[in-house]
């Protein structure tokens, strides 16, 4: 079932002229910005010369520094008399990024949305629960208007209050949820406890951080649901960018939207389908904030096989940020995914430094955590309760013990700018 | 008045590694601060230290000036006979009680060897506490005399 057929479906030359014909109208569109015309000329490059989708490779990719320099409203491509919403990245250093939509754009926004939700099998006259920041963060208004699109009943439910969320879930005879991954999983445990009865939920929508293959069967088994990989970033968009289709190996990526170029995130240099590499992205129908050759950081490829569902070229689920990832005893770690387990125990503190060794060839990780000042009792066996909680938490999130050691609040390093959180003292 | 047996014993969180406790007695030595009780709980890569002494409050301070993790631990310290059977008749008096002994440790330090005592029992004051170990007479060392 499709949500738009022929744009879903389009490929070969029919899709490469609307893609140059869209990628023309972005370059004349990124000239009202005045970070691109000096982009241009310092490249000695003129908008007239993109006269085909080969010479996006003229065009310097934009990182996400440069939307940073940005702030607040740098980047935009209309005045601002037409911009219709503003939101704003999460912003973990600095400043955050400021992202602004026309009208145009929030219809296209949830015309993506649409299609993911309709290619999951969500229908009109279908519950939705959408347990997903409301605020700043792209994930709440984003589905939430891409699921009415479609006509389902939007629940609002934002984030927290999980009993009533499962209360909800239950008495309204919810049929599909969106939240993070490790929301769901804490939603599973809790409606577990509650031995409550969600059977009219079918369908999940799990995004905003990468998670595993594990985590999608614990959750399909557990909540008797399908689980999708729901993929985006607020600079191109939001959710919605990229989607798992039913097959639920790996996610479509809407061609007539972003052209996708995957490189090495050393050289730059562009790689054939099948490599994994850095994920270059070029929006095609923005119009408030019009981006080139944009580096999502995020690390995927670009899959070679036809998927039976009739779109097209998908990428891989995501394996991370292209700046941070691990490989331990084979099994892929990103800092990010400890620092995830990490925040959501309350008797942490701040800081965190994995420390990755080789002993007797097999690979140890070791993790130091911060203790919370505030919440140290000066009883040992609380402290060997946390140890053992934190053990614990780690294992389920990376399938991979790590030796925890507990450290004083203010003894581990500080970083300004960018944290170097992880040392691999492997040699080979 | 039970809260005069209210002892103000500080838990020190210590990282396990050579040099620690050295720098921990050096913050004592520098404030002149003596201890009467002490002991050394270990875990797996850290311990918590925990004393009993003089200025428990000027020390406080001095530690958590060096930006170490402490607490004040409310305990209390009973008298011990020094003959066998002393720490019996402590123990069997506080079972007999219903106090449970999370930990303890022994001091010297004053004129005859006390028991310092941590009790855990989550429904039970330190101030129901010090009248039980009171009316089972035992005997216990006030906060003032452990200062000596």
């Amino acid at each position: 079932m499709f949500w738009n057929e022929k744009m879903e479906t389009l490929r070969g030359k029919e899709l490469q002229e609307l893609q140059l014909k869209r990628l023309k109208e972005t370059v004349a569109r990124t000239q009202n910005i005045g970070f691109y015309q000096k982009m241009f000329a310092e490249a000695g490059i003129r908008p007239e010369d993109i006269k085909t989708l080969d010479d996006l490779s003229k065009i310097p990719f934009t990182k996400k520094a440069d939307l940073r320099g940005g702030y607040p409203f740098g980047f935009l491509a209309v005045p601002m008399s037409r911009i219709n919403r503003i939101h704003t990245t999460s912003g973990t250093t600095g400043k955050p990024t400021v992202v602004a939509y026309t009208k145009n754009d929030l219809n296209s926004w949830s015309e993506l949305i649409a299609r993911n939700l309709t290619m999951v099998g969500l229908r009109e006259g279908d519950m939705f629960q959408n347990a997903s920041n409301y605020s700043l963060f792209t994930g709440g208004l984003g589905f939430h208007y891409g699921a009415e699109r479609i006509g389902c009943a939007v629940v609002p439910a934002g984030v927290g209050n999980t009993k009533r969320q499962i209360e909800m879930i239950q008495d309204f005879g919810v049929n599909a949820i969106h939240c993070t991954p490790s929301y769901a999983m804490h939603l599973t445990e809790v409606a577990e406890d509650m031995h409550a009865n969600l059977d009219s939920l079918r369908i999940g929508v799990f995004g905003a951080e990468a998670w595993s293959e594990n985590m999608r069967r614990d959750l399909e088994n557990r909540l008797n649901i399908k689980a999708y990989d729901s993929y985006g970033m607020s600079e191109l968009f939001g959710p919605g960018v990229a989607f798992e289709c039913p097959e639920q190996d790996g996610l479509h990526i809407w061609h007539d939207c972003y052209i996708v170029e995957i490189i090495d995130p050393k050289t730059g240099e562009v790689l054939p389908a099948g490599e994994k590499g850095e994920m270059v992205v070029t929006p095609l129908v923005k119009e408030a904030m019009p981006l080139l050759r944009y580096r999502t950081g995020d690390i995927t490829m670009l899959m070679e096989d036809d998927c039976p569902c009739g779109r097209g070229q998908k990428i891989a689920r995501l394996f991370g940020r292209s700046d941070d990832m691990l490989t331990v005893r084979g099994i892929n770690v990103f800092p990010s995914q400890i620092e995830h387990v990490l925040k959501n125990i309350p008797e942490v503190g701040d800081q965190f430094m994995v420390y990755i060794d080789r002993v007797n060839h097999l690979d140890e990780m070791t993790i130091d955590v911060e203790i919370n000042k505030h919440l140290f009792s000066g009883e040992l066996s609380d402290l060997a309760r946390l140890q053992n909680k934190i053990g614990k938490a780690l294992h389920e999130t990376l399938t991979l013990r790590a030796n925890v050691q507990l450290v004083e609040p203010g003894s581990l390093p500080r970083f300004e700018g960018k944290a170097k959180r992880v040392v691999d003292r492997r040699t080979i | 008045m039970t809260s005069e047996y209210r002892i103000k014993q500080l838990s020190i969180f210590a990282p396990n590694t050579p040099g620690t406790l050295a720098e921990i007695a050096k913050i004592f030595l520098d404030n002149e601060v003596n201890i009467s009780a002490f002991c050394i709980a270990e875990a797996n890569n850290f311990g918590v230290v925990r004393a009993v002494v003089d200025k428990p409050d000027a020390v406080f301070a001095a530690f958590e000036k060096k930006n170490y993790l402490l607490k004040f631990t409310d305990v209390v310290a009973v008298k011990m006979s020094d003959v066998p059977g002393g720490l019996y008749d402590v123990a069997s008096k506080f079972g007999a009680a219903g106090l449970n002994i999370e930990y303890a440790y022994a001091s010297r330090s004053t004129t005859t060897p006390t028991l310092v005592v941590y009790v855990s029992n989550t429904n039970i004051s330190l101030e129901a506490a010090v009248e039980k170990i009171l009316a089972s007479g035992l005997v216990l060392v006030r906060a003032a005399e452990m200062r000596i």
